[in-house]
C-alpha cells in the first residue's frame, strides 16, 4: 500500500488546519454561507437532508486495517455508529456536526486519509479494480498508475475548477470490474505485441441524466506518457466544455457534440504540445510508487486448500462458491464481504462491523482491504485454508451473506432517505426486493443478476448499468419508479432501456418479479438474465409487466 | 400554511421556525404567511440557520404536516432507520411520512 511521504502528510495536515480556521470564521459570522459553501465542499462536507454529510476519499478503494479501524472509530466519535460505502468506493458519514468536522479530518489525517476533492468540479477519487494485485488476469497491477493519477490530479492547479466533476477509472484486465467505460476517462492497461505496457484511453462515459458509454480514444499510449495524455484530455475538456449549463457540462456531452474525431484531433494537438514540455512524472517516481505495491509475502508453501470437512457446512459452502474469487497465487483466494444482508441497507456497515473487518484484514489478508463500486468489501489475499475461520467470524457479525452479483447484491444510492437531491427513496425498494428474492434457493435459481437503484436522475445508484435498473422520480409529489432492463457495466457495457410507464414502490417490486419470471421461463442453458434479455428483446418483458 | 425550515448552522439538524425561534419539532412551526423571505434574511444573517427556505404545509388536529414527502422525511428522519428518527420508540411514525 502507498505510504504518505513528508510532502503528502504536510499537505493533508495543512489542509485540516486551513479548514479549521474556515469553520471558525464561518461560526463567528466572518464568512457567509455563500462564501463558505465552496470551501466546505472542497473538503467533502455537504449539507444533506438531515445534517451535514462528510464524504471521505478511499483512493482506488484501497485501505489498510489501521485506516479501516479509524473509519469505524470516526463513526462512533463523530457520527451515529455507522458509515455508508459508496459507488465511488468512498465512505460517507451522515450526521457530522460542522464544528466537529476539523477534528474528524485531523483523525483521518493521522491515518493518511482525507476528504479533499470528494466534491466540487474537480477530478474526484480515482477508482480501480477491487481485485488489483490479486487477480490472475491483469497485465499489470493498476494501483501504482492509479496512485500516480491521484498525485497528478490532487491540487492540480489547472483542474480544480473544471466545467463539472470528473471521474477516472483505471483497470488492467480484460474483465472490467470497475465500470471503466462509464467514466469521464477510463484507462485500461494493455500490453503491446512487443510486451510493452501502455494505456488504452476511453473518454466521455458517464451516467446521470444523459448516459453515454465511453468511446475508445487511443488503443495504446506508452505508459511513460500516460499522465501527459491524460493532461491533454482534461485540458481540451477544460477549454471547450460548456460552463453555461451544468446539465451539459460533462465531458461526455463535449465528446458527443464535438464528435470523437474532432475531440481526438484537439487532444492530439495538445498532446504534441505537452510532449515538448516535460510534464510526465519522472520514472523514478513511478518506481518509488511501485515499491509500495509489491506482492505481500505469500507463504512459500501454498496457502493450502479448504478443508473438505469445512465444506460440509452448507452455509459456508454457499458463501465459498458465491463470494470468493480465484487468486493469482496458488493456495490463496479473494474473499468478498457483501454489505447487502437480506432486507438490509446496501453499503451500510456499523462501526463494530468496520472494526471487525479491519481486524480480519490484519489476521487473514496481509493488512489489506478494498472497497468495491458495488458497495462491498474485499479481503484480497486470504489463504484458502483460512477461509472457513474468516467466514465464521464474518458470519457472527452478519457479514456473511452469500449473494455476490446476485439479485440481492443491490447497488442503491442513499435516495430520499438521506440525499437532498433525491426525488424518491431507493433503500426501501432495495430492501423489499432483497426480501422477496433473498433466499439462497431463489438466488441460486436466478444466478447472476445485477440490480441497481437510483433515487434521482443523477444515477449515483448506477441504474443505467443494471441488468435490471430502477430509477426513482417525483410524479406530482409522489414517489414513482421507472424500470429499465438490459444495462451492463462490464466488458459488455450497455445502457438499460425503460420498459414503459412507472410504478409505485410495491408496483416496481412486482414488475421486477415479472421480469425475472420471464427470464426464468425463457433462459437457455447457462444464460444470465442479461443474456436472455439480449436474445429475446424487450417485448416479452413488456408483455408480462404491462400486458 | 407557509413554513420556514432550514438547518442549524453548527449541528446541521433540521429546524423549523416557531415564530420566536427554532425548533426540532415540525409541530412547533408557525405560519409565516408572506414573511418568509424577511425571516430567512434576518436569521441567516445572525448565523442561526443555514439553507433556509419556505415550504407549504397543513395544520390539523394531529399537528403540522409538510405538503411534500421530502419535507416530511426531513421532519422525521430516515424512514429506513426508525431508531435514528425523532420518534425512535414509535416505528409506525414512518407511516406519517408516506
Amino acid at each position: 500500500m502507498y505510504k504518505y511521504d513528508d510532502y503528502d502528510q504536510q499537505m493533508v495536515d495543512t489542509r485540516v488546519e486551513e479548514f479549521r480556521d474556515q469553520v471558525r470564521r464561518r461560526l463567528a459570522g466572518e464568512l457567509t454561507e455563500d462564501q463558505f459553501k465552496p470551501l466546505r465542499l472542497q473538503n467533502g462536507l455537504y449539507l444533506q437532508l438531515h445534517a451535514y454529510m462528510l464524504r471521505v476519499a478511499i483512493p482506488y478503494g484501497t485501505l489498510n486495517s489501521t485506516q479501516m479501524a479509524a473509519l469505524g472509530d470516526i463513526a462512533d466519535k463523530y457520527d451515529r455508529g455507522y458509515g455508508h460505502f459508496t459507488t465511488r468506493t468512498n465512505i460517507q458519514y451522515n450526521w457530522i456536526k460542522l464544528d466537529d468536522t476539523p477534528d474528524a479530518l485531523a483523525d483521518l489525517a493521522k491515518v493518511e486519509m482525507h476528504a479533499i476533492q470528494t466534491s466540487g468540479n474537480c477530478i474526484r477519487n480515482i477508482s480501480s479494480d477491487q481485485y488489483a494485485g490479486a487477480a490472475a488476469d491483469e497485465v499489470a497491477d493498476p494501483r501504482p498508475y492509479a496512485e500516480l493519477l491521484r498525485q497528478w490530479s490532487s491540487f492540480h492547479p489547472e483542474f480544480l475548477v473544471l466545467p463539472r466533476k470528473f471521474k477516472i477509472a483505471v483497470i488492467a484486465s480484460e474483465i472490467d470490474r470497475a465500470a471503466m467505460r462509464l467514466h469521464d476517462i477510463g484507462i485500461r492497461l494493455v500490453r503491446s505485441d512487443a510486451g510493452e505496457l501502455g494505456a488504452e484511453f476511453h473518454v466521455g462515459g458517464g451516467m446521470g441524466r444523459t448516459p453515454f458509454i465511453a468511446k475508445k480514444l487511443r488503443d495504446f499510449v506508452p505508459i511513460d506518457q500516460m499522465i501527459t495524455f491524460a493532461e491533454a484530455c482534461v485540458r481540451v475538456y477544460n477549454r471547450y466544455g460548456r460552463r453555461d449549463n451544468k446539465y451539459k457540462a460533462r465531458i461526455k456531452i463535449l465528446v458527443h457534440e464535438l464528435g470523437l474525431e474532432a475531440y481526438a484531433r484537439e487532444v492530439d494537438a495538445e498532446f504534441a504540445h505537452l510532449l515538448t514540455q516535460p510534464i510526465e512524472p519522472p520514472l523514478a517516481e513511478l518506481k518509488r510508487i511501485q515499491g509500495f505495491f509489491t506482492d505481500p509475502p505469500f507463504a512459500q508453501e501454498t496457502g493450502g486448500e479448504v478443508d473438505p470437512d469445512d465444506r460440509d457446512d452448507p452455509d459456508f459452502r454457499l458463501w465459498l462458491d458465491r463470494n470468493t474469487y480465484p487468486h493469482k497465487q496458488p493456495g490463496y483466494a479473494i474473499a468478498n464481504v457483501s454489505l447487502k444482508p437480506i432486507g438490509g441497507i446496501p453499503g451500510d456497515a456499523t462501526s463494530d462491523q468496520i472494526r471487525l473487518m479491519a481486524d480480519l484484514a490484519r489476521e487473514y489478508s496481509f493488512d489489506e482491504l478494498r472497497v468495491t463500486h458495488a458497495q462491498n468489501i474485499v479481503f484480497p489475499h486470504v489463504k484458502k485454508r483460512d477461509l472457513y475461520a474468516l467466514w465464521q467470524r464474518l458470519d457472527a457479525a452478519d457479514l456473511s451473506t452469500p449473494n455476490l452479483d446476485t439479485v440481492g447484491d443491490i447497488i442503491a444510492c442513499p435516495g430520499l432517505d438521506y440525499c437532498a437531491l433525491a426525488n424518491a427513496r431507493s433503500i426501501p425498494v432495495a430492501q423489499k426486493i432483497s426480501e422477496r428474492f433473498g433466499s439462497a434457493e431463489k438466488q441460486a435459481e436466478i444466478g447472476e443478476l445485477k440490480l441497481k437503484i437510483s433515487g434521482c436522475i443523477n444515477a449515483c445508484g448506477h441504474h443505467h448499468a443494471g441488468h435490471i435498473g430502477i430509477l426513482g422520480v417525483d410524479k406530482k409529489g409522489k414517489e414513482n419508479y421507472q424500470l429499465l432492463l438490459g444495462g451492463s457495466e462490464g466488458a459488455d457495457t450497455s445502457l438499460g432501456q425503460i420498459t414503459g410507464p412507472g410504478f409505485d414502490e410495491d408496483g416496481v417490486v412486482d414488475a421486477t418479479e415479472k421480469a425475472i419470471e420471464v427470464y426464468l421461463a425463457n433462459k437457455q442453458g447457462e444464460e444470465r438474465f442479461l443474456d436472455t434479455y439480449r436474445r429475446i428483446g424487450m417485448a416479452p418483458f413488456k408483455e408480462a409487466i404491462y400486458g | 400554511m407557509k413554513i420556514v425550515t432550514g438547518n442549524d448552522l453548527k449541528s446541521g439538524a433540521v429546524i423549523w421556525w416557531t415564530g420566536v425561534g427554532w425548533s426540532l419539532d415540525v409541530n412547533q412551526s408557525a405560519d409565516v404567511a408572506d414573511q418568509g423571505a424577511k425571516i430567512i434574511a434576518r436569521e441567516e444573517g445572525v448565523q442561526n440557520v443555514v439553507g433556509a427556505y419556505v415550504i407549504d404545509g397543513e395544520k390539523d388536529a394531529d399537528g403540522v404536516r409538510p405538503a411534500h414527502i421530502k419535507e416530511r422525511i426531513r421532519a422525521l428522519g430516515p424512514t429506513v432507520r426508525p431508531d435514528l428518527t425523532l420518534k425512535p420508540a414509535d416505528p409506525a411514525a414512518v407511516n406519517w411520512v408516506i
